[in-house]
């Protein structure tokens, strides 16, 4: 997958509608495996204070915990205080391994 | 008796003792239904040197540093004879400070002992509540558990939202861009040499400011007092008014043992930078008020993100409240009570609404 990805888990780590924080250089990331199965990544920092977001499998959410935010699995920020989307980056998976990188500017 | 009359002979031919004590022999405290708020601080005070005593003690053990802080309270609380017990006291001594020193505060604000000549005296008391507040948010993060990592996490962050000063000051803060081992070595510098120099010369200045114009009385009886001064009651400072301080000093050390016995302070669990912020997690009271508004703000006011609007309006209204003695005056008057009882109702409002709130 190039330079800058990470081995966010390995394939069959994650059951369906779970989550995961996984090491994004030095900050957090997200990665959510949706009901359907489907896999998606995102920064785990809440943009409204820096918080580390979880997924919850009860509402089916990313949620954080310190001031009630609450995004979509994109990442779209859907209710609380949160000011903006958590960045959402690019999912692969390779073998037996989950690949995340940032989105290539297009 | 020989003795001591030879000591006090020997210092006050030497330093004029006689000389430095007399405007204590002189010094009285008015009596009045309101005598008892002048004790609140006093109690601070005692609050402030228990937790000098307590901080050096834990001082021998601790270790700063991410790899080592947690492992080290964890020994104060498991391997040293009564390390639980000082540690103990040294947290609850902190929010017994913090709230005794808001107490404080407040009394002043409502029997108005901010007015001339004393708007000094007030200034130099809000700097200490602030360094209180430093001090309690700096030493919150000491023992890097996940609270204290997340706490410190968003409080930064909140000083990061400030325009233009804000993110600058929020690296100067973290030692970087992100909360790690660098901010606690930081906030150790912080919380053991810094604050505690600046605090101590603060409060010196404070007791010699109060030393210095004498203890206020409220503006009612004060008037009433000039116009028939027979009802004019005192008690002398020396031993009269310092036997009853004592005794609060005493109740005060009551309730903080018990405190400290019966709740031992918890440790928590090990801040991890990549783990999530757990559910339910939420400062301490003292900054319940602000935490609570920054989560009813929405993302977006007009054109201004919320949390900047937060942080913006507590500012205002701090610096308004800072310069109570100079606004109060003249037409303003009769809204300096009025806003002292609104701030009063919110915080506290705001922190029983923040504590039940899920």
């Amino acid at each position: 997958m190039g330079s800058g990805s990470v081995v966010a888990a390995k394939a069959g780590e994650l059951k369906p509608n779970s989550g995961k924080i996984f090491r994004f250089g030095s900050r957090p990331g997200l990665l959510v495996r949706t009901a359907g199965g489907e896999y998606k990544a995102m920064s785990a920092t809440c943009t409204h204070l820096a918080c580390t977001v979880q997924y919850r499998d009860d509402t089916r959410e990313v949620w954080c915990a310190c001031h009630n935010g609450k995004y979509d699995v994109n990442g779209r920020n859907v209710s609380g205080p949160p000011p903006r989307p958590l960045e959402a980056f690019e999912v692969q998976v390779r073998g037996d391994e989950i690949f995340v990188r940032r989105r290539q500017e297009s | 008796m020989g003795l001591f009359r030879n000591l006090h002979d020997w210092l006050d031919e030497r330093f004029g003792w006689n000389e430095l004590l007399a405007p204590l022999r002189k010094k009285t405290v008015p009596v009045h239904r309101w005598s008892h708020w002048y004790f609140l601080g006093g109690i601070t005070l005692f609050l402030f040197v228990i937790q000098v005593l307590t901080g050096i003690l834990l001082l021998l053990y601790y270790r700063p540093g991410a790899n080592e802080a947690f492992e080290s309270v964890q020994h104060i609380m498991t391997q040293v004879q009564f390390g639980w017990l000082i540690r103990s006291i040294h947290s609850w001594s902190a929010n017994l400070m913090v709230f005794t020193a808001f107490a404080h505060m407040f009394s002043v604000a409502f029997l108005k002992s901010y007015r001339k000549p004393r708007e000094l005296t007030w200034l130099s008391g809000m700097i200490l509540l602030f360094l209180v507040l430093g001090f309690g948010f700096s030493g919150y993060l000491l023992p890097w558990n996940t609270l204290a990592f997340f706490a410190t996490k968003v409080g930064t962050e909140i000083t990061g939202q400030v325009p233009i000063i804000g993110h600058p000051l929020m690296i100067f803060l973290r030692g970087g861009e992100e909360v790690t081992g660098a901010t606690l070595t930081r906030f150790f510098g912080f919380h053991v040499a810094v604050l505690p120099g600046l605090a101590t010369l603060l409060i010196g200045l404070h007791i010699l400011l109060v030393q210095r114009f004498g203890i206020s009385v409220p503006p009612k009886l004060e008037a009433e007092w000039l116009a028939k001064p027979a009802a004019l009651r005192e008690m002398k400072f020396f031993p009269n008014f310092a036997l009853r301080e004592l005794m609060a000093w005493y109740v005060a050390l009551g309730v903080l043992g018990a405190l400290a016995a019966i709740f031992p302070w918890d440790l928590g669990v090990k801040a991890d930078p990549f783990v999530s912020a757990p559910a339910g997690i939420k400062p301490e009271w003292y900054f319940l008020f602000m935490f609570q508004t920054l989560k009813v703000i929405p993302s977006k006011v007009f054109f201004m993100d919320g949390e900047v609007l937060g942080v913006l309006a507590f500012g205002v209204a701090g610096a308004v409240w800072l310069m109570l003695p100079f606004i109060d005056s003249g037409r303003a008057r009769r809204w300096v009570n009025s806003l002292a009882v609104v701030a009063l109702a919110y915080i506290i409002g705001m922190t029983i609404y923040g504590h039940f709130a899920k």
